[in-house]
C-alpha cells in the first residue's frame, strides 16, 4: 500500500508528526491523492505495531515518529521491487462500452461524448502542466501520468470507434479455421 | 478580431456515385490569439479544412475570409500574395529548403514577396528570437536537430508578423518531449496574439489548444473549449 511506504519515505528524511506527514505526502504527490488525517494515524499505528516506526517520545501529545532500521529495510525493498499490476482495475468505461456494443445503444455517440469529456480533462491537465514550476519534478511526473492516462483513453476510444464501424463479417468472410472444428464435431456426433 | 472565418463551407470531390463530401457545411471562427486543434479519424476532412483555410484548395462552396480578405474569386497570384502576407504553414516534415541556412529559410517568404533584403533578414532574426533560436541563424539544416528544424519552420511561419499559423501534424516526426516543446512554442505565440490552427491525431498535443474541434465525415461533430483559467487543480482527480 503506497500510503504506508509514502509515510516511511518521508520519515526516512526526518522524524515528523501526523499532520506534517499528511501535508508532505500531498505536496510530493502534487495533491493528486489527498489523505485524510485518520488514514495517516491508522497507518502510523500499524507501522508502529510492526516495528517500522517508533514514537520519539511516547509522552509527547504531538506524537512525533521516527523510522526504525526495520522500516528503512522495508522501504528499500519497496523502492527496489517493481510494482506488478496483475489484476486490471475495474473500469466503468470499458463496462459501459462493452454493454453498449452488445445492445442497441448508440455506441458511436457514446464514444464521441466520452472522447470530448476526456479531451476536456486532458486540456485541464495540460493547463496545469503549463502553470507548473518547471523545477518541480515530482509534480510534473504526476501531471504527466494524468496526461498519458487521458491520452491512452482517447487512443483506445479512437480504436473502439474503428472496431465499431467495421462491416460485420458475413459467414463467407469467416476464416476456415472457425468452421473446421464445427464440421469435425458434426462428424463426431454422427 | 477574426483572423480566419469559414461559413457553411462544403467541399465535394468526385460526382454521382463516387461523390465524397470532404467537408460538409463547416463553420469555424478563429480569432487573434485563438489556438484551435482539429481532430478526427483519417478521411474526416482535417487536411481539407487546412488547405481551404490557406487558400490551397479552391473548389469549395460557402465563404472563407482570411485576415479580413474574402478568398472567393481570388486569382492564383492574389491568393499566393495573401498567403505570403498573412498565413504561415508548419508541416510534419518541416518543408525547409536544404540548400539555405536557418536565417535564409526564415527570410524566404519575405524575399519572395520582394521585401527589402536587409529588412527581411532583420524580420527573420526577430522571428528566430521569438522562437528562442537566434543562436542558430547561421547554421545549416543538417547541423540542427528535428525539434530545432520545426522551430525554424515556425519562425518562418510567423516572419513578417503574420497572424495565422496553419500547422499540419507538426509533431508527427518528433518524440513526445520534443513535440511538447514545439507545442509550447505554438502556445506562447497564441498567447502573444497569433491565431493557430493545428491538425493533429495526437490528443496529448491537442491538449495545448484552447478549443478542440472534432470532425467526422466532413462535419463538425463536437468541440471543447477550456478557459485559460489558472484556478485548475488536480486535487480530487
Amino acid at each position: 500500500m503506497s500510503i504506508k511506504y509514502g509515510l516511511l519515505a518521508i520519515l526516512d528524511e526526518s522524524p515528523a508528526y501526523g499532520y506534517q506527514l499528511k501535508t508532505e505526502f500531498e505536496r510530493r504527490t502534487a495533491s493528486a491523492w489527498p489523505l485524510n488525517i485518520g488514514q495517516v494515524y491508522t497507518t502510523l499505528d500499524r507501522l508502529s505495531r510492526d516495528g517500522l516506526v517508533t514514537p520519539l517520545d511516547p509522552t509527547d501529545d504531538t506524537r512525533t515518529y521516527a523510522i526504525t532500521p526495520a522500516g528503512r529495510a522495508e522501504l528499500k525493498t519497496w523502492f527496489t521491487t517493481p510494482i506488478e499490476q496483475t489484476t486490471p482495475p475495474r473500469n466503468d468505461l470499458a463496462i459501459k462500452l462493452a454493454l453498449a456494443a452488445s445492445t442497441h445503444a448508440d455506441l458511436t455517440a457514446i464514444i464521441q461524448a466520452q472522447r470530448t469529456a476526456t479531451m476536456r480533462t486532458l486540456q485541464h491537465y495540460t493547463l496545469a502542466k503549463r502553470q507548473a514550476d518547471a523545477s518541480d519534478t515530482a509534480w510534473l511526473m504526476v501531471v504527466e501520468l494524468m496526461i498519458f492516462t487521458a491520452e491512452a483513453e482517447i487512443r483506445w476510444l479512437d480504436h473502439c470507434e474503428g472496431l465499431a464501424s467495421r462491416p460485420t463479417p458475413t459467414r463467407s468472410d469467416a476464416p476456415a479455421a472457425v468452421t473446421a472444428p464445427a464440421q469435425s464435431k458434426d462428424k463426431a456426433v454422427r | 478580431m477574426s483572423v480566419l472565418q469559414l461559413d457553411a463551407v462544403t467541399r465535394i470531390y468526385g460526382a454521382g456515385a463516387s461523390e465524397v463530401r470532404a467537408l460538409d457545411d463547416v463553420t469555424l471562427t478563429v480569432d487573434e490569439g485563438d489556438f484551435v486543434a482539429i481532430m478526427g479519424p483519417s478521411g474526416s476532412g482535417k487536411s481539407t479544412l487546412l488547405a481551404i483555410a490557406g487558400g490551397l484548395d479552391q473548389g469549395w462552396t460557402g465563404s472563407v475570409t482570411v485576415a479580413g480578405h474574402p478568398l472567393q474569386g481570388l486569382k492564383r497570384d492574389a491568393l499566393a500574395r495573401l498567403r505570403r502576407r498573412h498565413v504561415g504553414y508548419v508541416f510534419q516534415d518541416y518543408n525547409l529548403v536544404p540548400t539555405l541556412n536557418v536565417i535564409e529559410n526564415v527570410a524566404l517568404p519575405l524575399e519572395l514577396d520582394r521585401t527589402d533584403p536587409s529588412w527581411a533578414r532583420q524580420s527573420a532574426r526577430a522571428a528566430l528570437k521569438r522562437l528562442g533560436i537566434a543562436d542558430l541563424a547561421g547554421r545549416r539544416l543538417d547541423q540542427i536537430s528535428g525539434g530545432q528544424r520545426q522551430r525554424v519552420a515556425i519562425a518562418r511561419a510567423i516572419v513578417g508578423d503574420r497572424k495565422l499559423i496553419l500547422a499540419d501534424e507538426p509533431t508527427g516526426a518528433l518524440d513526445s518531449a520534443t513535440g511538447d516543446d514545439v507545442m509550447q512554442r505554438l502556445r506562447l505565440l497564441a498567447d502573444d496574439g497569433v491565431a493557430v490552427v493545428l491538425v493533429t491525431h495526437e490528443a496529448r498535443h491537442a491538449g495545448w489548444a484552447d478549443r478542440i474541434v472534432f470532425l467526422r465525415d466532413g462535419r463538425v461533430v463536437d468541440s471543447t473549449r477550456v478557459a485559460n483559467d489558472p484556478a485548475v487543480l488536480l486535487a480530487g482527480a
